[in-house]
């Protein structure tokens, strides 16, 4: 067992702590977690291939049909936010429901509702992209990246 | 000559121990759900407490659990001679709006979720000092105020995990007094930051469990008493993890409190309730004194406890900059009279 005494210097102090507390420390459910997460998100995703069917079915091309089933998702996604469901789902489908475009909803919604006390402009305008930003800036350096390496490679 | 009511190292004891003429406490709507739901005063089922933002729901409990105690004690506030108050809230914002409105002279107090404990001290130091006659104390803890302020926005789709702890909301105040019937504080130890290079913020009992056995061991090295000697030794909102951290260190340095060792954040809610580690928070440590803790020594139940809550001293930015996270436990002797 892991050793902290006060005689010790304290960085190994620090690393006796530290296997103490890897000891204790309850090992996280993976197993149950990616369950949830693989149903969720697939059913998530079926939900998406249902309504693009439905699009497409309607008589829309295939690019507009995608971006009516984005646009419903969005809006479900924002309205379960709202209703405050969306989170007491994510609890246990954790990226089963984070990964897909409705997490992206949630992630901008909730800073939204979070932040409305303090002003449309300086609150839910200025706080908006708090979660979603980091996303956005490196999804969008990832894809200038893997464009740099297309135009050279191809 | 060494200061006459210092004992050891960082033990100070109180010649007339002051005495907690009158708590009060309020919770929120989870904290009622708990085990100790009966033991508070007023259990808010409204997240909002009629107001229109958070913050200010958390103020509302704070004011209202201090001109509680101040009435229970049949006092005014122009009585109190001092107002020890403190909260997470960034600059103390519940404590300081809180004392514009009653007019209190007011020291504002940060020692995040050890705050009340802090106050309890200082308060008892004031009036065995001879500088005040009556004090207030209090704290407040709003689970959405924190988890903003620390983490996500509340309706952010994230999964906790096990070790995280739950912020309690609520409020608790107590009035400590020269004289009268109560509970009497007999020493109090004023806790070290301790820093044993935790640096998950999602962690708090590790981060503070080290500060926890640091304080209380010192405590009995100061005042060169055994476990025994106390019916129970409760931190603040260590949870279940930071609690067997604690008994493990408290083991390494020569002390067995095994069957005396509790934590106000693992009995404020029930495992069902889905607060993982347990509750955290000034008001943790703050209701459950003022409601459960006191309760039980005027009932006679218990007849003299060491309390030692526990903060994690780290804010967002300290945390966003790679530090790791500092804990503090100051401890109080509170014994039935």
């Amino acid at each position: 067992m892991a050793e902290v005494k006060d005689s010790q210097p304290l960085e190994i102090q620090k690393r006796e702590y530290q296997k103490m507390v890897q000891e204790v420390q309850p090992r996280p459910t993976v197993g149950r977690n990616v369950f949830w997460a693989f149903v969720v998100g697939g059913l998530i995703c079926v939900l998406g291939q249902l309504l693009l069917n439905f699009f497409q079915g309607r008589g829309l091309p295939l690019t507009e049909a995608g971006a009516a089933t984005s646009t419903v998702l969005v809006f479900l996604a924002a309205l379960l936010t709202g209703l405050g469901v969306y989170d007491e789902i994510a609890k246990f489908a954790g990226a089963g429901s984070i990964v897909p475009i409705t997490g992206f909803a949630n992630s901008m919604v909730a800073p939204a509702m979070e932040y409305r006390g303090e002003g449309l402009v300086l609150g839910v305008g200025a706080r908006l992209f708090t979660v979603a930003g980091p996303v956005l800036v490196f999804g969008i350096v990832t894809a200038w990246l893997v464009a740099l390496l297309y135009y050279f490679f191809r | 000559m060494p200061a006459p009511k210092k004992n050891g190292l960082q033990t100070v004891w109180f010649q007339n121990p002051p005495v907690i003429i009158s708590t009060a406490t309020i919770v929120g709507s989870k904290e009622g759900q708990g085990p100790l739901g009966h033991t508070f005063d007023k259990v808010v089922e409204d997240n909002y407490y009629g107001e229109d933002t958070w913050e200010k729901a958390e103020r509302r409990m704070l004011k209202e659990v201090m001109q509680n105690a101040i009435q229970r004690a049949n006092l005014q506030p122009q009585n109190i001679d001092c107002l020890l108050a403190g909260d997470l809230l960034n600059q103390i914002i519940s404590a300081n709006f809180v004392a514009r409105d009653l007019g209190i002279p007011f020291l504002g107090l940060y020692g995040a979720c050890s705050t009340m404990y802090e106050g309890l001290a200082l308060g008892a130091m004031l009036i065995d000092g001879g500088f005040a006659d009556y004090v207030l104390v209090g704290v407040s803890s709003h689970n959405s105020t924190a988890e903003r302020q620390y983490r996500y926005p509340t309706e952010q789709g994230v999964q906790r995990p096990l070790y995280a702890s739950w912020t309690v909301t609520g409020a608790a105040a107590a009035v400590l007094a020269r004289q009268g019937n109560g509970p009497v504080i007999t020493h109090a130890t004023i806790g070290k930051v301790v820093d044993l290079g935790q640096n998950d913020p999602m962690n708090m009992g590790a981060a503070m469990a080290p500060a926890a056995a640091d304080t209380m061991a010192r405590h009995l090295m100061d005042t060169q008493r055994q476990p025994a000697y106390y019916d129970l030794f409760i931190t603040g909102d260590l949870g279940t993890y930071g609690r067997e951290l604690a008994l493990k260190l408290m083991q390494q340095k020569g002390y067995d409190i095994s069957d005396r060792f509790s934590d106000c954040g693992i009995l404020i809610y029930s495992p069902e309730q889905d607060a993982h580690a347990g509750g955290s928070g000034c008001a943790c440590a703050g209701v459950v004194t003022c409601g459960y803790l006191i309760q039980e020594i005027k009932a006679g139940r218990l007849k003299r406890i060491l309390g030692v809550a526990t903060g994690a001293l780290l804010s967002l930015c300290s945390y966003q900059q790679g530090e790791t996270i500092p804990g503090i436990a100051h401890a109080v002797v509170i014994e039935g009279r």
